[in-house]
């Protein structure tokens, strides 16, 4: 494999001031933003190569776990975060997080140790990577399902209760709003299996193959993770809907639109 | 007779809809009664809370108190069963599938002809209806739940003078052949003074008896 040097590296960052300073004389105002941005990057990504290199150097179930807990939580936020009405109190954390950690965490855990089969299980060279990655997917999955899901449900509230009003049970009353919300956490990893190869060379694969492994061994890598996605996307949006369709009703099968803050703006 | 001051051992025998202290919304405490086959009308300003008063007893909204039917308090049903029995039909319709039939789950409906439609009429879109076939088509519709109460806001709001009198004349029929107990929200004093033996006011203290 090729290593990168500083120059290497400053060469690029000298595009990205090339272009940073066409914006300026365009005044597009994307400079500023852009300049941030490339910062982040350097810093946030130099930060965690160096957690990666000391979480190699020590292979310890403890201190996988403690960072596995800190990429949920960072998931857990980033659900809630990007729902336009969401649960009140500990239920718009949880929910997310919950239907997560369930999902993400019991596929890592099964492939580290029935597929990739690494010795310890948790090693973090394949742990954390794995991880995060059915992490980063199933969380797309959730905070879009979860969005379609309450957002639907405030704006046929009266179907909903006309429905109820007719005897329907909750999930009745909800149950073409809640298949609605199952498509659209579905749809990106279904659209992204349906282009791999052909539109897009998946960056995992391609990452492989720059390291030097062999295509062959690339692809299956990239297969296996895709599969995993799929399921791990698909169990962790089913668990949060569930949730999240049972916590829209009480017991009395009402509709409870209370339980939900208000728009974002 | 006034349910509030019976006491529980008579409450057994009652038959009919009992609403005993009921609050919802920060409003009443409601009491009231409606023997099986009787019209009960209510009227009371807009904004007195009459449509908050027919979800709670058809216990859509949250509530304290109790709603009993037969004697048997609604929490001792199941809420979907208790709404089929104590059917709410609300001042507004609202439809979810494209074709009128689906709403009637692919069942004849025996109170088409009276009500002007035929079987035709299941095939019918619902964004071409109007405002006053959807009112009959809702009642037609709530009347397949064959509910023991009828909890009716505003019925004939949309509809032409004729079928005011083929819509309360329907609903009398099924009053009478079912022994149903109805509650009635008009804003028509004839109205009310036709289809009710006994007639409600909604105040902010309560429910007040008045007579015509």
């Amino acid at each position: 494999m090729i290593m990168l040097n500083t120059v290497d590296l400053a060469l690029a960052a000298g595009l990205v001031l090339a272009m940073a300073a066409l914006s300026w004389r365009m005044q597009l105002g994307l400079s500023g933003q852009l300049l941030i941005a490339g910062t982040r990057t350097v810093v946030q990504l130099l930060l965690i190569g160096l957690v990666l290199k000391a979480l190699f150097a020590n292979v310890d179930l403890l201190w996988v776990a403690g960072i596995s807990l800190v990429m949920l939580l960072a998931a857990g936020r980033e659900v809630m975060a990007r729902q336009q009405r969401r649960f009140t109190g500990w239920w718009g954390f949880g929910m997310g997080t919950g239907a997560m950690f369930v999902s993400s965490f019991a596929i890592t855990v099964l492939a580290l140790t029935s597929m990739v089969a690494t010795d310890p299980w948790y090693d973090p060279q394949y742990a954390v990577p794995l991880l995060g990655m059915l992490l980063g997917n199933t969380m797309s999955g959730i905070a879009l399902a979860l969005d379609r899901l309450t957002s639907t449900a405030w704006q046929q509230r009266a179907i909903i209760e006309q429905r109820l009003m007719l005897g329907a049970t909750r999930l009745e009353a909800i149950a073409e709003i809640r298949r609605e919300a199952m498509r659209s956490g579905m749809m990106p990893i279904i659209n992204a299996m349906a282009a791999a190869g052909l539109v897009s060379l998946p960056g995992m694969m391609t990452g492989q193959i720059l390291a030097g492994s062999p295509p062959l061994e690339a692809v299956k890598y990239q297969i296996l993770i895709m599969f995993l996605i799929s399921a791990g996307t698909g169990f962790g949006v089913t668990a949060a809907l569930w949730l999240a369709s049972k916590r829209l009703f009480d017991e009395r099968h009402r509709l409870r639109l209370d339980k939900l803050s208000g728009p974002r703006h | 007779m006034t349910p509030r001051s019976s006491t529980l051992q008579n409450r057994q025998n009652i038959s009919g809809l009992s609403v005993i202290d009921l609050c919802t919304h920060g409003r009443g405490p409601y009491s009231l009664h409606i023997a099986p086959g009787e019209c009960v009308s209510l009227r009371g300003d807009s904004g007195s809370g009459k449509s908050l008063l027919l979800r709670a007893i058809a216990d859509l909204a949250p509530h304290t108190g109790q709603v009993l039917l037969d004697s048997t308090p609604s929490t001792q049903i199941a809420a979907p069963q208790w709404r089929k029995q104590v059917a709410l039909l609300p001042a507004e319709s609202h439809w979810w599938k494209d074709e009128v039939g689906a709403h009637f789950a692919g069942e004849e409906c025996r109170w088409f002809d009276v009500l002007g439609f035929s079987a035709e009429t299941m095939r019918w879109q619902i964004s071409r209806l109007s405002s006053g076939e959807k009112q009959r088509l809702a009642l037609a519709r709530v009347l397949m739940n064959k509910p023991q109460v009828l909890l009716l806001d505003e019925p004939t709001a949309s509809l032409d003078a004729d079928n005011v009198i083929v819509v309360e004349k329907l609903i009398d029929e099924y009053r009478r052949d079912t022994g149903a107990a109805v509650l009635w929200v008009s804003h028509d004093a004839q109205q009310a003074a036709r289809v009710g033996s006994r007639h409600l006011q909604l105040t902010t203290e309560g429910v007040r008896e008045y007579s015509v």
